[in-house]
């Protein structure tokens, strides 16, 4: 009898365990076949060749593989998107966090939430609708596709993640730091700045993090406003993106070909590890203060 | 009859040392108390009879503690069995967020009863032995999270004595109860003697002298004394007990 | 007192910033409504019975997008029934039976990581995984499996944020009275923490609905009309995907503003619905 329940037990108990490594084996199987599709081409094409190629044309005759193009996009482009969308989202948190009356709060918070579930397709129809002919006239260019509407487009995208992020670290700040400050004379808004900011400021920095890794893993969007072309990136030249180099040719690629967008994939993989661990780091920072 | 002796019982939290060589013996269908001062080892050794402390990571028992001359450590004990016979009432009130009826039976349908009609009969009965099926016999269907602080006690003490325990744990029933919810346990603990060995941890030695047949003083995770209630309380043979029970500390 | 020089150069100071936290705020809200209110004003002239009841055909020329809508459901679905029994699992295990701490942060640091990964990737991976070496081709439910992997962390997060709210003392009550650890899991704990559940499966559903990056390839672009089973096992594109197609390929924009102002409602339907249901558990924790 109590063998048997024992067993019971036991058998559920095992069955929970490996639901709880489903996490762990997911992370594992993911890792290994973006590692073994992205190494073979890689390895054929030649490290430095494929990573600081400055050209890519891969149904050429004579094939090119080279991905600084969109390395350098992504790069960019995110920067350009942080660049814009951090003091955007910086701000408009600490108003939330300690200025904002209860109901401009819930209007404001509303709306971010409503930025943040706006699926990234819609993001594109309305980027290739509205801001690329904006750009067009606005600049007297041919084409308004390219990297200036993708950070546009990355900058609106990152912002829920910014403002939300930065929001919980600073709502967190005791208020007794903030009153020790009132209490000095110093005036609310000082106060915010000088005191409530640099004690989450941990919180912030993961904010930003976030945004990076949002901005470098987003594709659809920037696919529909990218313009496509694998030129090195300017501001008004159509462009393609680590995560567009992907999905772009995916459909109709064969042999090498194919190969070269798994570790186009690859690459995209350890920048997103990469982010992901600074990202852990001011997470579990930020707790700890 | 004893339902319980306790034989050198050693209980280590990692590494801190909260039990101390208890030896120990309890009566059968009487009130035994167990007080002494906060942090003294009473409601660990309280936990320690019906094994609630396996739920508590690094805790090692040794020694024996022998339920009816059953060692209830010894691998052949079914844990749940035991908790069956052996029921506890815990310090604050703990209904689940689920119907009066739903609370009483609970315990019923985890030992595998499923007849209405018996279930019905069981929580009516339980309910009137813990002295509240007047007060809840209209609304069974209604959250038990809906009684006050006292009624949600004796529900306890009702969910508890459903499943037909022998013996009836009780860690410090009354602390979060105002007094006349109090007098009501209490009165209902000497009722419930009659039927149900129980010991009772208790902080309020008034409590302890009113209600118990034995009293045992812990103090530093040690069995100072026990005896008799009303010896322990006018001729404590030991001077900690003294100075504890005349206030001196604690 | 009296240092006008310095009293003038903080009063600068606050008005700056206090401008700088204003207009911040406008510019989010401004972008927000705009955005909806231009796909709504765009794409509800242009929703129609015909177009919402109807399947694509070339040959008389006309555009339907039940199939995709139909399609949308069944991914919804069937990612639901893969994801919640795998994320409530894990969280079960992580708050009420696991003991090893190393173990414990493992399985959070992954979890992490999953939640990380762009889903574009998710989409190179399902493809790789379940359409090729698992055999199950383009189809929606190498698509759903797709979406589930990529969702486990949000139903896990949540679960387990609301698991370890069940206080203590249920658990011990019900351990008290005998009952085995599996049945105080099923019959107290998880009762309990059922408005965790909920409000993940309501994000999860919303994160579905918008994705489309993790689709393209495990999903594919079909408009096929089919039955669940059939379905499931058939390419199919759902709303996301052909909005892209129609924008993107096709030109077809006034049908791509009707999809995306079906998707701007239906999120704005989601917000609402887990707003009220923030709410409604909060005043039922209360009481």
């Amino acid at each position: 009898m109590k063998n048997k329940k024992n067993l019971f037990e036991n058998s559920i108990h095992a069955i929970f365990l490996i639901l709880g490594l489903i996490t762990v084996a997911s992370v594992i199987l993911i890792s290994l076949y973006l590692i073994f599709a992205g190494l073979p081409a890689i390895s054929k094409i030649g490290l430095k060749e494929f990573l600081f190629g400055s050209e890519w044309a891969s149904t050429r005759e004579d094939p090119k593989f080279g991905i600084l193009p969109f390395i350098l996009t992504s790069v960019y482009g995110t920067s350009g998107a942080i660049v814009i969308g951090v003091p955007i989202g910086f701000f408009t948190a600490v108003y939330l966090a300690k200025e904002a009356r209860p109901a401009v709060k819930r209007v404001t918070i509303s709306a971010v939430n409503l930025l943040a579930g706006i699926p990234s397709v819609v993001y594109g129809l309305v980027g290739m609708l509205v801001l690329v002919p904006a750009i067009r006239k606005a600049f007297g260019i041919p084409d308004g596709a390219g990297l200036l509407a993708a950070i546009l487009v990355l900058t609106v995208m990152i912002l829920p993640s910014i403002i939300k992020v930065s929001l919980t670290s600073l709502e967190a700040v005791p208020k007794e730091y903030e009153d020790g400050s009132l209490a000095l004379g110093a005036s609310p808004t000082e106060t915010y700045f000088r005191i409530s900011v640099p004690a989450a400021k941990s919180g912030i920095t993961a904010s930003i993090v976030l945004g990076v890794g949002r901005g470098i893993g987003e594709a659809m969007a920037v696919m529909m406003v990218s313009g496509n072309a694998p030129n090195m990136p300017a501001l008004f030249r159509s462009v393609r993106f680590l995560t567009t180099a992907v999905a772009s040719e995916m459909s109709y690629s064969s042999g090498l070909q194919r190969q070269a967008l798994f570790s186009i994939a690859l690459v995209l993989f350890l920048f997103i590890m990469m982010i992901n661990a600074i990202l852990n780091y001011f997470m579990k920072k930020d707790k700890v203060d | 009859m004893n339902v319980f002796s306790i034989e050198n019982m050693n209980l280590w939290y990692g590494e801190s040392h909260a039990l101390k060589d208890i030896n120990l013996d309890i009566e059968e269908k009487s009130i035994t108390a167990l007080i002494g001062p906060s942090g003294c080892g009473k409601s660990t050794f309280i936990k320690s009879l019906n094994r609630m402390n396996d739920l508590i990571p690094n805790v090692k028992i040794e020694g024996n503690i022998k339920y009816k001359g059953h060692d209830i450590y010894s691998p052949d004990v079914d844990v749940n069995e035991l908790r069956r016979e052996i029921g506890m009432v815990f310090q604050k009130p703990n209904p689940f967020p689920m119907s009066i009826y739903d609370n009483v039976a609970y315990g019923p349908r985890t030992h595998g009863i499923r007849s209405k009609a018996m279930l019905d009969e069981i929580v009516e009965k339980s309910l009137q032995n813990a002295a509240i099926w007047d007060e809840v016999k209209d609304r069974l269907k209604k959250s038990a999270l809906g009684l006050s602080g006292g009624q949600q006690q004796r529900l306890c003490i009702a969910r508890a004595l459903a499943v037909e325990p022998r013996v009836l744990l009780m860690d410090e029933p009354t602390s979060a109860l105002d007094p006349i919810s109090t007098a009501k346990v209490e009165e209902l603990a000497v009722e419930l003697k009659n039927n149900y060995s129980i010991i009772m941890v208790t902080h309020n030695m008034q409590q302890a002298a009113r209600i118990s047949d034995y009293t045992a003083f812990f103090f530093l995770g040690e069995l100072i004394e026990m005896s008799n209630t009303d010896l322990l309380f006018s001729k404590p043979s030991d001077k900690r007990t003294e100075d504890y029970i005349t206030g001196r500390f604690g | 007192m009296g240092n006008s020089d310095f009293s003038a150069r903080r009063k600068a100071y606050i008005y700056t910033m206090r401008f700088l936290m204003i207009a911040s705020s406008v510019i989010t809200c401004v972008i927000s409504f705009s955005i909806i209110i231009y796909v709504l004003f765009k794409g509800l002239p242009n929703i129609s019975w015909e177009l919402l009841s109807s399947k694509p055909s070339y040959i008389s020329e006309k555009i339907g997008i039940l199939p995709d809508i139909v399609n949308t459901l069944y991914i919804v679905l069937a990612t639901l029934i893969i994801v919640i029994p795998l994320g409530v699992g894990a969280a079960i295990y992580l708050t009420e039976y696991a003991k090893s701490k190393r173990l414990t942060s493992i399985i959070e640091y992954a979890a992490e990581t999953l939640s990380g990964i762009p889903s574009i990737l998710y989409g190179l991976v399902g493809m790789l995984i379940f359409c090729q070496f698992l055999g199950m081709k383009t189809s929606l439910i190498a698509g759903s499996m797709t979406l589930a992997m990529m969702n486990l962390p949000t139903i896990m997060r949540t679960t387990q944020e609301s698991l370890r709210t069940v206080p203590m003392s249920y658990r011990e009550g019900a351990f008290g009275l005998g009952a085995g650890k599996w049945r105080v899991i099923r019959t107290v704990v998880l009762p309990c923490s059922i408005d965790g559940i909920i409000t993940g499966c309501i994000l999860t559903i919303g994160r579905i609905l918008g994705e489309s990056a993790a689709l393209l390839f495990t999903a594919g672009f079909a408009h096929e009309l089919n039955g669940l089973v059939k379905g499931l096992q058939s390419s199919g594109a759902s709303l996301t995907v052909a909005l892209y197609v129609y924008a993107k390929e096709q030109g077809e924009f006034e049908v791509a503003f009707a999809i995306a102002a079906i998707l701007i409602i239906l999120t704005l339907i989601i917000n609402f619905i887990a707003r009220a249901l923030g709410n409604y558990f909060k005043n039922r924790g209360s009481n």
